[in-house]
């Protein structure tokens, strides 16, 4: 319990999600949107990131400037093409989205490494590495910090530290964005589309803005995501990640801006306590049985939180029942 | 071209087995308003139950019948200790889809737990092949089309002529109308459910038999497909979605017709299906079958 590479993977984990989620927060708690596709910006991001460092020669700020604009750039092509549609189709459309964008990932292998992923990018027998400006500056920062204060502080606190200030900087953002007029027409439209457009208010206008900031925000998940662990592949984009992002999301209670880190902490802790709890009975099982244990519990516990608080820790019950 | 006739059949082929796990997602669409997300690993469950009874020593017949009987078994036991509760607290879109995904991942990883994660395959010749004039057949392909003609022809037989198949469809069209005609919801839920899980696990077996090797994330891998035959035959429509089914079947197979610039790399058939499912939904939102109010 008090191994402190269990607790920052917890940290790593949790940050990275409530990132991600919030983007989900702002599609789904301000404008209604059942977005199942939401993995795809994290994917589309991540990939414009490290395919135009290795490949096009970018610096690494700028490409991840680039990925974060392509994962916008999708969620307005989305939304523009499907946000008409009823909301379970428009949840169908997006979980098939992000399933093309994942399947051309692992097949477009001149482009993108295909199932080996970035180690790949530049053909076989050639590792490729996207990372290299960020673990050079990250060791300049280790070098100032202990040169100053004496202390080695390692890689994964820098991380763990930059991740949530990014993650509290933009629930602030996000905060802010809801109690504006801007997010109060949302939610508006959300309770209400036809009461809110009686009133002159553009839905379709303010839906995709909200969809585009949603995407922007999960694309900054992405970018983290590629910056912290240096390594991924198309199976890292699963439809799985994006219904992870939902517990999150419900769990600290879908219309509660802070809801999402609460959500965020108590999934990392799930998703990583079972992985790294090995005592009995856990330890009679292998780690791939302990896997598939893990997922039961998050899927039992999915339909039970439903059945008993749909509306999450913090959230309203009306928000969740049938009209 | 010789390959055009067998790209179509077994484009027929896969687009039975797409149609026949379609309806019963559709059926269930209709009159539940429910979005199963979980469908593909009744599929899934459906294969292995059907593998279980081969490993006894015991033939595909009876693999086939005990298949179809625990997968409507498991969809009709689900309903009773799941779906009914939470239709009773009247969950709404969002938590039913959840609830779906929870049951999605308890099901799959369920299966995976008790067989692990290795590819299996049924005791039948996978290289017998039928010469057909022009086209090649397989065993597989064969038991897989012919059982499906079966099972169509009993589903529209089913719908069409007996009462509680009328029932069903006049409840998915308007269900007030239907409950003040005197139709016994709870009685049209569990035979609904009846019929989706019974389809579920034949699709499961045939998908299992034509594919030659599958492992547990078969069903889960076949879910998006089998949503987007829903919804080209318009949501909630049983024929549609049969329709559905072997639209979608064709339209994959023959993506990769050489003629076509080329092909498309068959690597590429879902990303085609899913194509095709977005050009209907900007195009023709409400199906091939519907009307167009209804989707908007």
């Amino acid at each position: 319990m008090l191994d402190p590479g269990f607790w920052s993977f917890v940290g790593l984990t949790a940050g990275i999600y409530a990132i991600f989620a919030l983007g989900l927060q702002v599609q789904y708690g301000l404008a209604g949107l059942l977005n199942f596709g939401h993995v795809a910006s994290m994917a589309i991001a991540a990939y414009t990131m490290a395919i135009l460092v290795v490949r096009f020669g970018l610096a690494e700020w700028q490409a991840a400037a680039a990925g974060i604009a392509a994962a916008m750039a999708a969620g307005l092509l989305v939304g523009l093409t499907s946000l008409r549609l009823r909301a379970d189709y428009f949840a169908i459309v997006t979980i098939c989205f992000s399933e093309i964008v994942r399947y051309v990932l692992l097949n477009r292998q001149d482009l993108t490494g295909g199932p080996e992923g970035t180690i790949g990018l530049l053909g076989r027998g050639q590792a490729a590495a996207y990372n290299t400006d960020w673990d050079s500056l990250i060791a300049r920062v280790r070098e100032t910090v202990s040169s100053v204060t004496g202390l080695d502080v390692s890689r994964d606190i820098l991380m763990l530290l930059l991740i949530w200030l990014v993650a509290a900087g933009l629930l602030l953002v996000v905060r802010r964005a809801s109690v504006m007029p801007w997010g109060r027409v949302l939610r508006s439209i959300r309770e209400d589309e036809e009461a809110a457009s009686s009133v002159g208010k553009n839905v379709f206008a303010r839906k995709l803005q909200a969809l585009a900031l949603g995407a922007a925000i999960a694309g900054a998940a992405g970018v983290l995501y590629a910056l912290q662990f240096s390594f991924f592949t198309p199976d890292d984009f699963e439809p799985l990640v994006t219904f992870f992002a939902w517990v999150v999301l419900i769990l600290g209670g879908a219309a509660r801006v802070f809801g999402v880190p609460l959500g965020a902490l108590l999934f990392g802790l799930l998703f990583a306590g079972t992985r790294f709890f090995d005592f009995w009975p856990l330890s009679l099982l292998d780690s791939a049985d302990r896997a598939y244990l893990r997922l039961i519990i998050i899927g039992l516990l999915l339909i039970g939180l439903m059945y008993y608080r749909p509306q999450g820790l913090l959230g309203r019950r009306q928000e969740m029942l049938l009209e | 071209m010789s390959e055009l006739p067998q790209l179509i059949v077994d484009g027929l082929v896969s687009g039975a087995v797409l149609a026949i796990a379609a309806v019963g997602v559709s059926l269930v669409y209709g009159i539940l308003h429910l979005v199963n997300f979980a469908h593909g690993d009744y599929l899934t469950f459906g294969a292995y139950a059907g593998l279980g009874v081969t490993a006894l020593g015991l033939s595909m017949v009876v693999a086939t019948v005990v298949a179809v009987a625990a997968t409507a078994a498991l969809a009709v036991g689900l309903q009773l200790v799941l779906w009914g509760p939470v239709r009773r607290r009247r969950a709404g879109l969002l938590s039913s889809f959840i609830t779906a995904i929870g049951l999605a991942l308890v099901l799959r990883h369920a299966i995976f737990l008790v067989v692990g994660a290795g590819s299996r395959a049924y005791p039948v010749d996978q290289f017998s092949v039928e010469r057909l004039g022009p086209v090649r057949v397989s065993i597989s392909q064969l038991i897989a089309i012919s059982l499906s003609i079966v099972a169509i022809a009993v589903i529209g037989v089913l719908l069409a002529r007996t009462s509680i198949g009328r029932s069903m469809r006049a409840f998915a069209d308007n269900p007030e109308l239907a409950a003040v005609a005197g139709v016994d919801v709870g009685r049209i839920v569990l035979a609904t459910w009846l019929v989706a899980g019974a389809l579920a696990g034949l699709a499961g077996e045939l998908q299992g038999l034509i594919q030659g090797a599958f492992d547990p994330n078969m069903g889960w891998n076949l879910l998006l497909p089998i949503f987007a035959a829903v919804v080209l035959g318009t949501i909630g429509n049983a024929y549609g979605a049969l329709l559905g089914g072997f639209v979608l079947g064709l339209v994959m197979e023959l993506s990769t017709w050489s003629v076509l610039g080329g092909g498309i790399p068959a690597s590429y058939k879902y990303v085609v299906a899913f194509l095709a499912l977005i050009l209907m939904l900007l195009v023709r939102p409400q199906g091939l079958l519907g009307r167009r109010a209804r989707a908007l």
